[in-house]
């Protein structure tokens, strides 16, 4: 299973399952980050503590461990 | 523009509430100045209001009110400010919705607008931003889009003004129109429940302000109010049934479990078809935005925390070398201004209260208004560009190791500014552990009210060249003790698991020259008005209270003893002391004596321990009690009349280091308090900030002390 937090930066893959629930869910598809959109890895912040995507025009701040929640494939 | 005056008009006719709702960052509160002569706070990044604020405005003949809410992204109560919008919009009273939209982002935007319009209330949809949207090469058919989703949608710009008046016509004209049907649609395994479920209500002729239609879909994504509202019915029986089978359908066509994410991705698809016939772009989109290549430098893994860092360096820099150039000029301009005012005062007492009271503390005050309004400036800027959040990215990992929540950051900052804000914003933070972690060291961020006490005392004791590195080193630890604190707190008195992170991060935007005049104008008058009410106010007391009881034998005694001695520099000695023990004997002189005991083992004379006392009251007090209790002690030396030189000469430098750190640490002032207990939602939080700052305070100035007096 691919999560977004593997992706390098620059890459571009399309979600494929939201493994999180209830609230954090919610915020994330209320943010635009549902099945089947497509996001871009745009930066990494030290560590790699929090990362930077880019979906549809918003660019949006996940933590790390958000972003292990959100499986993605290549495409 | 046309206001009408009230009075030149007396007949008003109609009263129209209006909720301005949107998603955070799109430009609803700057839409409120713009139409209105209101000041309310505009900020580049999401949840800059947290709290409802109403503001009253005339055209024509109706009379508005505009209802200023926090943005949400969905109808959610994901965070404390999101459930003071959802709840306004649930109960509130108002008559029309006005869903203002990020023209550069409509369909993201949409997913809101969406939602709002299967709600019983009028819906227009203002474009805004469509002035950044031209320059992008976007193009939105306005006409079109009204058409197609069935309410006005038009073009408008906060910052140009353009389309504002066409606005407030579609409101009024929306006002007296009965509402119509919105054509929202959805896939047609959705519309075959929802022609079912509006037949059903159709059948049982169930009586509701809201089309049935709309209540249909209510009930099928599962909106809790509508839930409740049909629940005590009597149909509730019949329809239970048909809902569950509904909802079992809706979930199997979209292949997933939970049907608040079907009904999402009806929306997204929705939203998606409005965008692509409304919306046409010309120009190509370039492959890199210039927001990510400023980005690319700004949030850079390596560079990023010591760029930011730079910026802090040099705004202090800047708030020291440039804010003490009209210092010299006040200072002079006070002082010239006490001797005026004083030769005309026959009265001692009288001329004592005005010069050494009133005018000491208030200059005093007055004294630091430079250097208070570059660091509004760069606070401004911080907000104003966007750049608040990228700091927010960046120092997440490092904040997340004290266990803080990466936008804790920004309630820290506007701490800088003041408190009270700060405290508000917290608001932000959705996990109640997290909001109230962050609320308690707020206070670490030292408020735009104590940069006077530091910039007195580091230009007492530092050369102008170290000064300023002097500013940043106390902001700086300040923040670090923070950071401690926070982690020693999570670790003991809010524990828990982490929250999520999840933050937009709004493109950067230069905000204009106006919204920074108008943002530090504002502070800055709040200060001023402060010093001349307030501080003033203080310092008559202060006067009084240092001042009174007259000890007549005393002085008389002194003034023999004066009057015999034929050496001038004995006389003048003879004259402090009397100075300095008609002050101790005062009312303040014994309070200062009756606490001093406390703060003696960090080396404070009383005369510290007062103004630190005063500073309870706000922050500002501890300068103008100081001005005041040496402007008394030292009207003799002509020579050194500022408070600068009676603080170096007068205060050592292991007990000046001490009272820096006292300041920094100790409870904030009155005012700040009370909002901090309102938003903390008990008065018992208040008495552990107090019990834990002043512990805080008290060791490590008592530290401070103790090691700076080893070293010098
Ligand atoms: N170019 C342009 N910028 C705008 C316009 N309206 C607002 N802005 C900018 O957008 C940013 C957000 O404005 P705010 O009024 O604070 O947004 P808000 O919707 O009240 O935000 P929240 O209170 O956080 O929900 C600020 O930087 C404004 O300067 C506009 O019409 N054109
Ligand atoms: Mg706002």
């Amino acid at each position: 299973m691919r999560t977004l937090f593997d992706c390098h930066k620059a890459s571009k893959v399309k979600i494929v399952k939201l493994n999180a629930d209830g609230d954090l869910k919610q915020r994330l598809i209320s943010f635009g980050i549902m099945k089947e959109v497509k996001v871009e890895v745009l930066e990494h912040a030290p560590a790699k503590s929090t990362i930077e995507v880019k979906v549809g025009k918003m660019r949006i701040a996940l933590r790390a461990e958000e972003a292990k929640l959100i499986e993605v494939e290549q495409i | 523009m046309n206001r009408v005056d009230a009075k030149a008009c007396p007949i008003i006719i109609n009263h129209i509430k209006v909720a301005l709702v949107g998603q955070p960052n799109v430009g609803k509160s700057m839409l409120i100045n713009s139409v209105s002569n209101a000041h309310l706070h505009v900020g580049n990044f999401s949840g800059v209001t947290v709290d409802k604020t109403e503001v009253l405005f005339n055209y024509k003949e109706y009379h508005f009110t505009v209802v200023d809410l926090p943005g949400t992204y969905a109808f959610t109560d994901y965070t404390i400010e999101e459930r003071v919008t959802h709840e306004y919009l649930c109960t509130g009273d108002y008559d029309i919705i006005i869903n203002v939209v990020d023209s550069t982002n409509l369909e993201k935007n949409l997913q809101l607008t969406s939602e709002l319009l299967t709600m019983s209330k009028q819906v227009v949809i203002a474009l805004n931003m469509i002035d950044e949207a031209e320059k992008e090469g976007i193009n939105i058919d306005a006409e079109y889009m009204s058409e197609l989703i069935g309410v006005p949608c038009i073009k408008v710009s906060a910052v140009t003004k353009e389309g504002i008046d066409k606005l407030i016509e579609a409101v009024t004209l929306k006002y007296e129109t009965a509402k119509s049907q919105t054509k929202l649609y959805f896939s047609e395994s959705v519309e075959e429940e929802i022609a079912q479920l509006v037949w059903y209500l159709d059948k049982h002729k169930f009586e509701s302000e809201n089309t049935y239609r709309n209540i249909a879909i209510n009930l099928l994504k599962g909106d809790k109010t509508t839930y409740a509202k049909l629940h005590d019915e009597p149909i509730w029986i019949e329809l239970q049934p048909i809902l569950i089978e509904a909802g079992k359908h809706i979930k199997l066509h979209h292949n997933s479990d939970d049907i608040k994410e079907a009904f999402a991705e009806e929306y997204a698809s929705f939203n998606r078809g409005v965008t692509a016939e409304v919306l046409n772009q010309k120009k190509q989109e370039e492959k890199r935005t210039l927001t990510e290549k400023i980005d690319s430098i700004l949030i850079h893994p390596v560079l990023g925390i010591p760029i930011f860092l730079f910026f802090m360096w040099s705004l202090f820099q800047l708030t020291f070398e440039i804010g003490n150039i009209p210092m010299e000029y006040i200072d002079i301009f006070f002082t010239w201004f006490g001797d005026t005012i004083g030769a005309t005062i026959a009265n001692d007492d009288i001329r004592s209260l005005v010069v050494d009271g009133v005018i000491a503390g208030v200059g005093a005050v007055v004294l630091f208004v430079p250097n208070i309004i570059i660091l509004f400036m760069g606070i401004a800027l911080l907000e104003g560009t966007g750049y608040m959040s990228r700091v927010a990215f960046l120092l997440d990992g490092f904040f997340h190791k004290f266990g803080l929540h990466g936008q804790s950051f920004i309630p820290l900052v506007t701490g800088f500014g003041c408190s009270i804000p700060a405290y508000m914003s917290a608001r932000i933070l959705k996990n109640d552990r997290d909001r109230l972690l962050t609320l308690f060291i707020i206070g670490f961020m030292s408020c735009g009210a104590r940069l006077p006490v530091y910039v007195l005392f580091a230009g007492a004791f530092f050369s102008p060249e170290m000064a300023g590195n002097i500013l940043f080193f106390i902001y700086v630890s300040g923040a670090i003790l923070g950071l401690i604190s926070a982690k020693i707190l999570k670790l003991t008195a809010f524990k828990g698991k982490d929250e999520p992170f999840v933050m937009e991060m709004p493109k950067y935007r230069l905000p204009t020259f106006k919204l920074i005049w108008h943002t530090v104008l504002t502070k800055t008058m709040m200060y001023l008005k402060k010093a001349g009410t307030y501080i003033a106010a203080a310092s008559m007391l202060i006067w009084f209270l240092s001042n009174y009881p007259h000890n007549i034998k005393l002085t008389q005694s002194y003034e023999t003893k004066i009057e015999q001695t034929k050496d001038i520099v004995l006389k003048e000695e003879l004259h402090n002391t009397l100075n300095e023990l008609e002050l101790e004997q005062s009312y303040l002189g014994v309070i200062g004596k009756f606490s001093e005991s406390i703060f003696t083992p960090l080396g404070f004379d009383w005369k510290m321990s007062v103004a630190l006392q005063a500073g309870l009251a706000a922050k500002e007090v501890v300068v103008s009690t100081l001005g005041v209790l040496y402007a008394l002690g030292n009207d003799v030396d002509q020579e050194n009349r500022s408070l600068m030189g009676a603080i170096s000469k007068n205060i050592s430098f292991p007990s000046a280091v001490a009272f820096i750190v006292v300041i920094m640490i100790y409870l904030p002032c009155l005012a700040a308090s009370i909002v901090f207990t309102r938003e903390a939602g008990h008065i018992k939080y208040f008495f552990y900030l107090f019990a834990f700052t002043s512990v805080v305070a008290y060791i490590m100035a008592f530290i401070a002390y103790t090691f700076t007096r080893f070293l010098f």
